[in-house]
């Protein structure tokens, strides 16, 4: 590798402007005669609308104008999609209840939008904002998914009876039915996953600018996905054609999956813009994220799993209960069903696996993708279920895991997965080690001498990444492709620009797509930009989410690369009138193997520009594009082990150590690689200990602050040991698996299954907060 | 409306704003200075952390008219003709991914080891200093770094520049 | 925030006419509480009446008989404080964690024990420490002044201008923090002078700040941890919420008190 290839820890190109704030963020843009949108949001959670008065507000100082759903439905624009078709295990289609931008009649949620202020500054439109007198004949509202579907309920979509959206299953129900018959023993846990607010720390924004004389749409938005933005706004909300529509995700401060997913915001400014003839911005404060940004998770789940006498799993059976809120959002259908059942073998062997799920309509916020997507709901049941299992069998935890590791690849799991490379014991074994499990039952000791209680606890995770292939992802009712693209385009004077269809949002694209260009060019990567973020300069992409922008995003400028180098040995050969194959591309310089001709990659650039001395039929210009569709998804995996300390007096919970030792095949900037760990962790820990989205019975969010919220803050978390070993993924070019979500998949069972080491009982749901660790001691 | 005059950035500006225009407004809007970030309400995320008479503050807890008259120094300001050691540091342990908290990172870290004095610090007094600052991205274990790597620079002199 | 007009008094007879002449004013000094709420539209004055600039109102002087520490004084200031460090070191460390660096760089003694919010820390030291409030009208023992949930014995337009108490032989403070906002959720001050013991609770009473009078008599007699084995708080009086229960203050609140003892020393 060279300093700045494949495998250094080379800084960050993107760090010098944001270390100096210098980042450009959606709500840093200012355009001439720009005003401040405000929403006049829902204060129930379930309710009619039985008129809007705006006239007090229109007359506020500084307001251009007040408008409402009606208006918005009026102009023709289309109301909110799920882009995941879930067909239930009957054959019928899920059951999508309108989701209008604006609601027109009813509200289903505390925060659902109602009318937009638009007025000279930001103050003004939420003084205004407050004077639009909305009357609501309320209805009664239910937050919990089980509560939802039982009769009597009440209903919130008429399409959707007992707010049932479908019934999915996957699996064989009959084998895992026998298995459990015929099994040597049998453990059975209820698993609660919390709900959770994905909370980047940029709130959400969006500029949205109409011009007149073009006929022209500009969003500027925080987009983890602009052109599926494009995409969607333009195909089902008609808000303009897709070549009137141009999206902008500038710098973006954190996604966590909150950021893919079109709202309706974006779309009310844009059209706003239209309608009241200035650019309006929207951005939003932090309590309006807590309830407009989709949330994440909150599974009930049963789980059995039955071993015979040797400790080996026989056979799985879940069924779970996933509430998606008031609205399915953009990718919601699919996060319980093919990010979370298909990933249900783990890291084992388990001939007979079924998974029943139901997801449900509830008064609360829409729920969709949060960094790990369904990944860590499997991981936290199969892991916890694992843990228990082997307390109730009285064997070791880890022997018990390493009875069923599957061990031969490729391996087929019984839920559509075909994994593809691993070594699960050696993820095992570094964990181990660098924890010195054998060691802490004398820590254990120490600590008691001081009346505190020590726990350890592991996790062995798979997760899924670079959800692919198109063709399989449309079978199982995707409504887009899960490509990506990259143009590689090549200057006059060699200088290069990457134009990716990926996202960077804290990912570091800027320096790890750079570094993978310097490897293969041999050009310094100060020399190479990455373009990303705007659908007027990048061609279609997808985005990045589900981390697939490495295993992915990357693959397609391997692909674009390929061509690129393939033309310039074409045009070094000719230059140097040598033999094609015999041209090797080094240190900047092409040069004819074994001899000391060459000629430097600058003037091979040049010579493709001038075109004055080119191969015979050639084209001029060096510029290359791909788009490149995985075969398969990657199957990152790992083990995490975590060690606490309680203290029995007030429940707190102290992390002692925090020990990961994940596979992401090969690896382009540990720097980097290590940094998306370290978050993934602390977001992952976040869930078990601290964070949790709480509702009232009439449908309030009681979390809608940080003064309830609990946010992970430097205190809460220790230092991390990484470790990383490597199996190549086969799939794609770079044999890269994906980094972005382990942390957030791997981390919370562990420490779980190390809390209820430590207190002796497993009756403990996430977070495990002091009250309610000091309540399962009592 | 009020008149209102301060040293920022070692520049004299004014600006004419609402008496509840908060500081980190006035530093944006007024001023265009956006490196100061707003990321809650509540005071407690600290994206919006400058320095005002040299003593870090929230400035989206404070009215540009209770800093009238005083000196600030923004995320802006921080470097001169090189960066200042905080944010070389940040850079080269990878204290930042998508940089929305890191000008508040940064301006409490400075302002951490100014008051500590620079050397002076160890992991358990740096998380414990940043509880008035929240980061999403990094677990915090690289800004810990970070801010470690930064005080040890200092002490042997790096930057010596207070900021 | 709503619309607010502002002023900065010159002193304190300047901010009491400022006051008077204004239809919803309020006093500000850090602001670190204040303007959060106007932030959120929970509150909404008409006026604010800025204090922070009031030199008189400034400061830490020991007299030897008595600790005055001038109301506009940061928690920063107090923490630091070396006269303070070396009559009261547990009031030191109560301001050294109140909220964050930068809070503590704005936030004062005065705007707190003024606003009187049932989690604040120095409440409970006002109350342990029988200390008196001074104001520009009068003086007011703690035990009178803190009336409720951010409410104070304080009459419209009436200012804190110090408060005032005499150094304990031991005092410590305990406190454990809500997990997200990092208030007290159970936050207990014990200070012993001579043969009396008070204990001053905050951040778990339903009605703010209260005196522990059980576990007073039993420090009294033996002023060490063990001394609170046994001894428990009746929930019924104690706040409860989606972060903690009234039980599980309760049992915060001798855990706590266990720890401000050993603190004491």
């Amino acid at each position: 590798m060279g300093v700045e290839g494949i495998g250094a820890r080379v800084t960050r190109k993107e760090d010098k402007r944001f270390i100096t704030g210098k980042g450009r963020y959606t709500d840093d843009m200012v355009v001439p005669g720009m005003k401040h949108a405000a929403f006049v949001r829902s204060p129930h959670a379930h309710a009619r609308i039985t008129n809007i008065d705006a006239s007090a507000a229109k007359g506020m100082p500084g307001v251009i104008d007040v408008l409402t759903g009606k208006q918005i439905k009026a102009d023709g624009i289309g109301n909110l999609i799920c882009g995941w078709m879930i067909h239930s295990k009957d054959g019928t289609p899920m059951k999508m209840g309108a989701w209008e931008p604006m609601a027109t009649a009813t509200v289903r949620y505390v925060g659902d939008a109602v009318a937009v202020v638009v007025a000279d500054t930001k103050a003004q439109a939420r003084d205004a904002a407050e004077r639009v007198e909305v009357s609501y004949e309320e209805l009664p509202a239910v937050i919990h998914a089980v509560e939802a579907m039982k009769p009597g309920a009440p209903q919130l979509h008429p399409e959707a009876e007992n707010n049932l959206i479908y019934d999915w299953e996957i699996g064989d129900s009959a084998a895992a039915d026998a298995a459990i018959a015929a099994a040597a023993h049998v453990t059975e846990v209820d698993i609660v996953n919390n709900r959770l607010s994905p909370n980047p720390m940029e709130p959400r924004a969006t500029l949205g600018v109409y011009d007149a004389a073009e006929d022209h749409y500009t969003c500027w938005t925080t987009s983890q996905n602009p052109h599926v933005a494009r995409l969607v706004m333009s195909a089902f909300y008609n808000v303009a054609p897709e070549n009137k529509l141009r999206v902008i995700a500038p710098d973006v401060g954190g996604g966590f999956g909150s950021k893919i997913y079109i709202y309706p915001e974006e779309i009310v400014c844009l059209w706003a813009s239209k309608t009241t003839g200035v650019p309006v911005k929207w951005v939003a404060d932090r309590t309006e994220s807590f309830m407009t940004d989709a949330h994440g998770r909150d599974h009930v789940t049963k789980v059995r799993m039955a071993f015979d006498k040797d400790h080996r799993i026989t056979g799985l059976k879940v069924d779970t209960i996933a509430n998606l809120g008031a609205y399915m959002s953009l990718f919601s259908s699919s996060v319980p069903t093919y990010l979370y059942a298909t990933l249900l073998s783990g890291q084992y062997v388990i001939p007979a696996i079924h998974a029943n799920v139901r997801t449900v309509y509830t008064n609360t916020v829409p729920v969709d993708a949060y960094r790990g997507a369904g990944r860590p709901e499997a991981t936290y049941l199969l892991e916890r279920t694992m843990e228990i299992a082997a307390r109730e069998l009285g064997v070791d935890p880890a022997e018990l895991r390493r009875t069923n590791f599957i061990r031969s690849f490729p391996y087929q799991t019984p839920v559509i997965m075909a994994y593809d490379a691993g070594d699960y014991d050696a993820s095992l074994d570094a964990a181990m080690k660098a924890a010195d499990w054998a060691g802490f039952p004398a820590r254990r000791k120490e600590a008691e001498s001081r009346g505190m209680k020590r726990g350890i606890g592991m996790s062995c995770y798979i997760e899924a990444c670079g959800i692919a292939p198109s063709a399989a992802v449309g079978s199982l009712g995707a409504g887009v492709g899960l490509w990506e693209s990259a143009e590689v385009r090549v200057n006059a004077v060699g200088t290069i620009e990457v134009l990716t269809g990926s996202h960077s949002h804290g990912q570091g694209h800027e320096t790890t797509f750079a570094q993978l260009v310097s490897e293969r060019l041999g050009v310094p990567i100060d020399s190479v930009s990455i373009v990303h973020g705007d659908t007027d300069k990048v061609q279609m992409g997808m985005g990045t989410y589900g981390s697939r922008s490495g295993a992915v995003g990357m693959s397609a400028i391997v692909k674009a690369l390929d061509k690129v180098e393939a033309k310039a040995r074409k045009i070094a050969a000719h230059l140097l009138e040598a033999d094609e194959g015999d041209i090797a591309i080094e240190n900047g310089e092409l040069k004819v193997a074994g001899t000391d001709k060459a000629v430097p990659w600058f003037q091979m650039a040049l010579a493709a520009y001038t075109a004055h001395n080119l191969p015979d039929g050639m084209e001029p210009g060096l510029k290359e594009t791909a788009f490149y569709d995985p075969t398969n998804f990657t199957f990152p995996a790992g083990c995490y082990i975590c060690e606490v300390e309680i203290d029995p007096e007030t429940g707190k919970t102290e992390i002692i150590q925090f020990v990961a030792a994940d596979d992401f095949g090969n690896i382009i900037n540990p720097m980097i690689v290590e940094g998306q760990v370290h978050g993934g962790i602390a977001q992952g820990i976040g869930q078990a200990l601290l964070e949790g989205v709480h509702y009232d019975e009439t449908g309030q969010l009681l979390t809608a602050s940080y003064m309830d919220y609990c946010m992970p803050r430097a205190d809460d978390l220790p230092s991390f040991d990484l470790s990383h070993q490597v199996t190549p993924c086969p799939g794609n070019p770079l044999g890269i698996k994906g980094c972005g979500e382990a942390g957030a998949i791997g981390s919370p069972p562990a420490l779980i299954n190390a809390i209820t080491n430590a207190i002796g009982t497993e009756n403990i749901t996430m977070p495990a907060t002091p009250q309610k660790v000091w309540v399962a001691m009592q | 409306m009020s008149e209102v005059t301060m040293t920022v950035n070692g520049r004299k500006v004014s600006g004419s704003c609402e008496d509840r225009t908060l500081l980190a407004h006035f530093l944006r809007e007024n001023l265009g200075l956006t490196g100061t970030h707003v990321g809650c309400d509540t005071s407690q995320c600290g994206a919006c952390v400058v320095h005002v008479d040299g003593k870090a503050v929230k400035s989206c807890t404070m009215l540009a008219v209770q800093a009238n008259g005083t000196d600030v120094m923004t995320i802006e300001g921080l470097a001169g003709d090189d960066l200042h050691p905080v944010q070389a540091a940040f850079r080269e342990h990878h204290g930042l991914q998508c940089g929305f908290c890191t000008p508040g990172m940064i301006m409490a870290a400075t302002d951490m080891i100014n008051r500590h004095g620079p050397g002076n610090l160890d992991e358990k007094t740096v998380r414990g200093e940043l509880e008035g600052n929240i980061c999403r991205c990094t677990g915090y274990h690289n800004i810990v770094k970070a801010i470690l790597a930064a005080s040890e620079a200092m002490a042997k002199g790096a930057g010596a520049k207070a900021a | 925030m709503y619309n607010v007009t502002y002023h900065r008094a010159s002193s304190v007879e300047d901010a009491a006419k400022l006051a008077a002449g204004a239809a919803e004013a309020k006093f500000v000094l850090g602001g670190q509480t204040l303007i959060p709420a106007m932030k959120q539209r929970l509150a909404a004055p008409s006026d604010l009446i800025d204090l922070r600039h009031i030199a008189a109102m400034k400061g830490v002087t020991d007299s030897g008989g008595g600790i005055i520490i001038g109301a506009a004084t940061t928690h920063a200031e107090v923490a630091s404080n070396a006269d303070l460090q070396a009559a009261c070191p547990a009031l030191c460390h109560l301001a050294a964690h109140i909220g964050d660096p930068h809070v503590r760089h704005m936030g004062t003694i005065g705007g707190s024990i003024a606003n009187n919010d049932p989690a604040a820390d120095y409440p409970a030291a006002m109350l342990a420490l029988n200390a008196r409030i001074v104001t520009n009208k009068r003086e007011i023992a703690a035990a009178d002044f803190f009336t409720g949930l951010f409410e104070t014995a304080l009459d419209e337009g009436e200012i804190v201008t110090a408060v005032k108490f005499t150094a304990p032989a031991k005092a410590g403070y305990a406190k454990f923090a809500n997990p997200a906002s990092r208030y007290a959720m159970a936050g207990v001050f014990v200070a012993r002078s001579g043969g009396s013991v008070r204990v001053a609770v905050t951040g778990a009473g339903d009605n703010g700040v209260f005196r522990a009078e059980n576990l007073e008599a039993a420090l009294a007699g033996n002023f060490s941890p063990s001394a609170l084995d046994g001894q428990t708080i009746d929930p019924a009086n104690l706040m409860s919420d989606i972060h903690a229960s009234a039980q599980y203050r309760a049992a915060l609140v001798i855990a706590m008190a266990k720890r401000a003892v050993a603190a004491a020393g």
